[in-house]
């Protein structure tokens, strides 16, 4: 099949509209990070839950009027996965509660104990209990990776190619994590620590995919003489846009499987990385080769001054 | 033309059938087992192995024969039913033994000679629970003053020089002497014992001072010391909970990570882990009526301590403290031979022992109170300071009704529990600083094995889709890349099994995650082979070239993605660790099958033809 091969189309032209979308769609995942903030789960919050099976479907409302009625404060209950699953999370201990020697670490226990007096049949599936200075911890740490990952990324991209272009790279992947964040933000979607992994995963996408992109800009420079900056560019992306939409699709293909049938604590790593590999095969084709454009690219950069020296010395 | 040289044929060969050899242990699936070793680390005898099997032929427990598995004997079940019964059965009835519940791989015995083992399941995929314990330092530090403030207090008591004062200022300790004889000769005879402290002197103004610095060195020591200790601690109390193949490891300056396979009562586990439960032993000063009418003045007697029993009565006991758990050797629950109270027996060691016999020599007819004694860690204030809530309860006040030293009895209207608790306790030793539970993930066992069903079906339905999708779009050149992507498949896993990698979920997630990315390697090299034909270069060229000029962009393209994957591992923790490897390992063994093996596939079919007019991709 040749479908997509070789395709001769202005992509740069559309640059400005491009920008636009880009620019709007950013504009508007900063606006919800900064407004309603990310929906952070049990790993960076800190708190308790505690899933609990029953034997028969159990009533939402009368475990949490058990648990109420117990003194719980702020709890929330809800299904996980099936009717016989139950939910319960309990928000993070305050200084109170502390000081009246409440040990949070042992309050998973004592839900189970609790909800065994409404159903003999309560048996505990999960507990997670993060403390908040773990919480705290990991928030600086997933921060860290991404500024890590993004350097390791700029100093090898400017290593095998050219500043430029390991600057288009980074707009392209910091465009794709922050729309994908926006995402979680905007929908409320929890945000826990696979999903971080999802994102520095997407980093890793993302680059692939732009990588591939400047690649064959760099040999159609190398190659061709007349042709101007941006004809390079379009035919470059033309000639990788059947691999491009290929390896997105199949890598979506394996996502759309995690994400259907691999159970509830992978949904979220499975969204990031559906809605990473879109917004990152968009980037690759339309912000990271803009950007390099942008900032002046042009032959010269990429054609090794010693290798013109080299082919003076023939000239008769 | 395009021919691989033989030992290019050979090594590709020679890795797919290690590949397959090493991943083979996977498929054989696992089995429940309980695993019994004997609490004095001695290895089980074959009497105890037959006593086993006459205990599960008796409670008519289906089983596979009891077999040594190292120091440990282990029988295995084909449900967990049946594992759960026997563990509870021979935890109860086997005296002198632990028996844990365990999952083993069902690897044949020539595959293991070879080496081969299945990977290790993940908390996640297996059930158990995951604890991360945090030290406190500052409290460590603490304690490590204090004795050094008492050890060289007794040691200027024992050499007879007067001090004036003797405490701590920050990091300093400053002891106070009347006169310069007394500072220089303390200086001379003390100093050498205390290499930890630096020490100088500082005289004037009619002040004598002798100052020890305690310097950054010896504050890290400590901290590293009540690290290890509690490691130490930790260890003998989880064997004492009786879990097989519990991991026990620190994790940075502070933390201790404790994970628990199999184990679902966390509770137990909890009260055990954090608990710095100790006893004293002192003299009883007074006690009932009398203690009652001391109370209600207010007056605390000189030289003793207000301390309430059990029933909330208060008692006063003299401040000296005859012997601690600190010199415990040993400890077992047992039940009182006179009362039939549950109680718990108590070894001392010399200096314990020593300080008993002459207490009790002059004391015979006199009460002896026993202060359980507890620090529950309460989280941290705002000011990043772990708050405690200490728990001092008379649990005993007896009469000395002989004298005795080494070995003796402990009553406190135990339950069974409480005494074994506190006996456990007892044996493994005080933590050297107390610790807090800071995070747990206790997955329970359905959940685990419902996450590997999952896991496992969305990496065969991902898979499949790719292989469909391949097969469509490049027919001939499908299936090459379909057998490149199916042995990578099984690469990955002989790999993560060759390392002794721990799978969990999100390491699911990598392998699927990399099905996918995986085949791009294939894909941009056959795109590139079309593009060639179609500028009109020979089909062989074309296949040559296609390869030759792709690699760069894989290399660099893998590189990058090889980056975050390398970051993620150093910051990521547990599980984001575990999809950090996967990765890793896939971009590896990706990139050899999608350029070496399957060129030599391309190469075996077309390589040979002179002319080939056409292929199908």
């Amino acid at each position: 099949m040749n479908l997509l091969a070789n395709i001769k189309y202005d992509f740069m032209a559309h640059r400005k509209g491009a920008l636009f979308l880009s620019l709007t769609l950013i504009v508007v995942a900063l606006g919800s990070l900064f407004t309603r903030g990310l929906n952070f789960g049990l790993d960076f919050t800190g708190g308790t839950v505690v899933v609990v099976n029953f034997d028969q479907s159990a009533e939402v409302s009368a475990v949490r009027d058990q648990l109420e009625t117990a003194g719980y404060q702020g709890i929330v209950v809800k299904n996980f996965g099936t009717s016989t699953d139950i939910e319960i999370t309990l928000p993070p201990q305050s200084e109170t509660e502390a000081e009246d020697g409440v040990d949070e670490a042992k309050l998973s226990n004592e839900v189970v104990e609790e909800l065994r007096l409404l159903d003999a049949s309560a048996a505990l599936v999960k507990v997670d209990y993060v403390g908040s200075q773990v919480g705290d911890e990991l928030v600086e740490q997933g921060s860290l990776a991404l500024l890590y990952a993004i350097l390791g990324i700029l100093i090898y991209v400017t290593i095998r190619f050219e500043w430029r272009f390991s600057l288009g790279a980074i707009a392209a992947l910091v465009h794709d994590v922050i729309i994908t964040a926006g995402v979680f933000s905007i929908w409320q979607v929890e945000f826990d620590l696979t999903v971080l992994a999802a994102l520095l995963a997407v980093i890793g996408y993302s680059l692939n995919d732009t990588i591939v992109v400047f690649d064959r800009i760099r040999e159609n420079f190398r190659k061709g003489r007349k042709a101007t900056t941006e004809e390079v560019i379009n035919k470059s992306i033309g000639q990788t846009l059947s691999r491009t939409v290929i390896t997105s699709l199949t890598t979506m293909l394996v996502l759309l499987a995690l994400f259907f049938f691999g159970g509830a604590l992978i949904h979220g790593f499975a969204f990031a990385l559906i809605v990473g590999v879109i917004v990152g095969t968009y980037s690759s084709i339309f912000v990271a080769s803009t950007t390099t454009l942008a900032l002046g690219i042009s032959r010269e950069d990429l054609i090794p001054v010693e290798k013109e020296g080299a082919s003076l010395d023939h000239i008769p | 033309m395009n021919r691989y040289p033989a030992w290019k044929y050979i090594l590709v060969l020679v890795v797919m059938v290690l590949g397959g050899l090493y991943a083979l242990p996977n498929i054989y699936g696992q089995s429940p087992v309980v695993q019994i070793t004997a609490e004095d680390d001695n290895p089980v005898t074959p009497a105890t192995m037959s006593r086993v099997e006459r205990l599960l032929n008796e409670a008519n427990i289906e089983h596979d024969a009891v077999i040594a598995d190292g120091d440990s004997a282990v029988v295995k079940f084909s449900d967990l039913d049946a594992q759960l019964l026997a563990q509870e059965l021979l935890d109860r009835d086997l005296a002198g033994h632990d028996a844990a519940m365990n999952l083993k791989p069902n690897v044949p015995e020539w595959l293991e000679n070879l080496g081969g083992r299945a990977m290790n399941l993940g908390l996640d995929l297996r059930g158990g629970v995951h604890f991360l314990l945090e030290v406190d330092m500052t409290k460590a530090e603490e304690n490590k003053k204090k004795q050094l403030r008492n050890d060289i207090t007794a040691a200027l008591i024992k050499l007879k020089i007067p001090k004036t004062k003797i405490l701590w200022q920050d990091n300093r300790l400053v002891v106070g002497f009347r006169d310069q004889a007394g500072l220089e000769q303390a200086s001379e005879q003390i100093e050498d014992d205390y290499t930890e402290l630096n020490w100088s002197t500082n005289s004037g103004g009619g002040e004598y001072e002798w100052v020890g610095l305690l310097n950054e060195q010896s504050l890290l020591a400590i901290k590293e010391n009540a690290l290890n200790q509690n490691l130490t601690t930790l260890r003998t109390r989880v064997n004492e909970i009786g879990v097989a193949e519990p991991i026990i490891q620190r994790q940075g300056v502070d933390r201790i990570v404790v994970q628990l396979p199999g184990v679902q009562d966390t509770t137990k586990a909890k009260a055990i882990l954090d608990a710095t439960a100790t006893l004293e032993y002192r003299a009883t000063h007074s006690y009932g009526a009398e203690a009652q009418r001391t109370y209600q003045t207010g007056r605390t007697p000189p030289g003793t301590t207000l301390y309430f029993e059990s029933n909330g009565q208060p008692i006063y006991l003299n401040n000296r403290v005859i012997a601690t758990g600190n010199q415990l050797t040993g400890a077992q629950a047992t039940i009182d031979q006179q009362t039939g109270q549950h109680a718990v027996n108590v070894q001392l060691n010399s200096i314990g022992a020593a300080r008993m016999l002459e207490f009790t020599k002059n004391n015979t007819g006199n009460f002896m109170g026993v202060v359980f004694k507890e620090r529950i860690p309460i989280g941290k204030n705002d000011d990043g300071v772990m708050q405690y809530r200490d728990s001092e309860e008379v649990i005993s006040n007896a009469r000395i009704n002989g004298v005795f030293s080494n070995r003796f009895q402990t009553t406190g209207g135990f339950t069974q529990k409480e005494a074994n608790e506190l006996a456990l306790l007892l044996r493994a030793g005080a933590l050297a600083a107390p610790v807090q539970i800071v995070e747990e993930r206790t997955i329970g066992p359905s959940l685990g094995q419902d996450n590997i069903d999952k896991g496992v079906k969305s990496v065969q339905i991902g898979l499949a889709l790719v292989l469909v999708f391949m097969l469509v779009y490049y027919r001939m050149f499908g299936v090459i890349a379909n057998i490149a992507l199916t042995v990578n498949v099984v690469l990955m896993v002989a790999c993560l099994s060759l390392f002794g990698a721990t799978l969990t979920l999100p390491g699911i997630a990598g392998i699927v995650l990399t099905v996918g990315m995986a085949v791009d390697a294939n894909v941009l090299i056959f795109e590139r082979i079309k593009e060639e034909m179609r500028d009109g270069n020979t089909i062989q060229g074309s296949i040559k070239s296609g390869y030759d000029k792709a690699f760069s962009t894989i290399a660099d393209a893998n590189v990058t993605t090889f980056i975050a994957a390398v970051v993620l591992f150093a910051f990521g923790t547990g599980p984001i660790k575990g999809f950090a490897v996967t990765l890793s390992v896939g971009i590896v063994t990706s990139m050899f099958t999608a350029i070496v093996l399957s060129r030599a596939i391309v190469n075996l079919i077309y390589g040979r033809q002179k002319k080939l007019q056409s292929i199908s991709i």
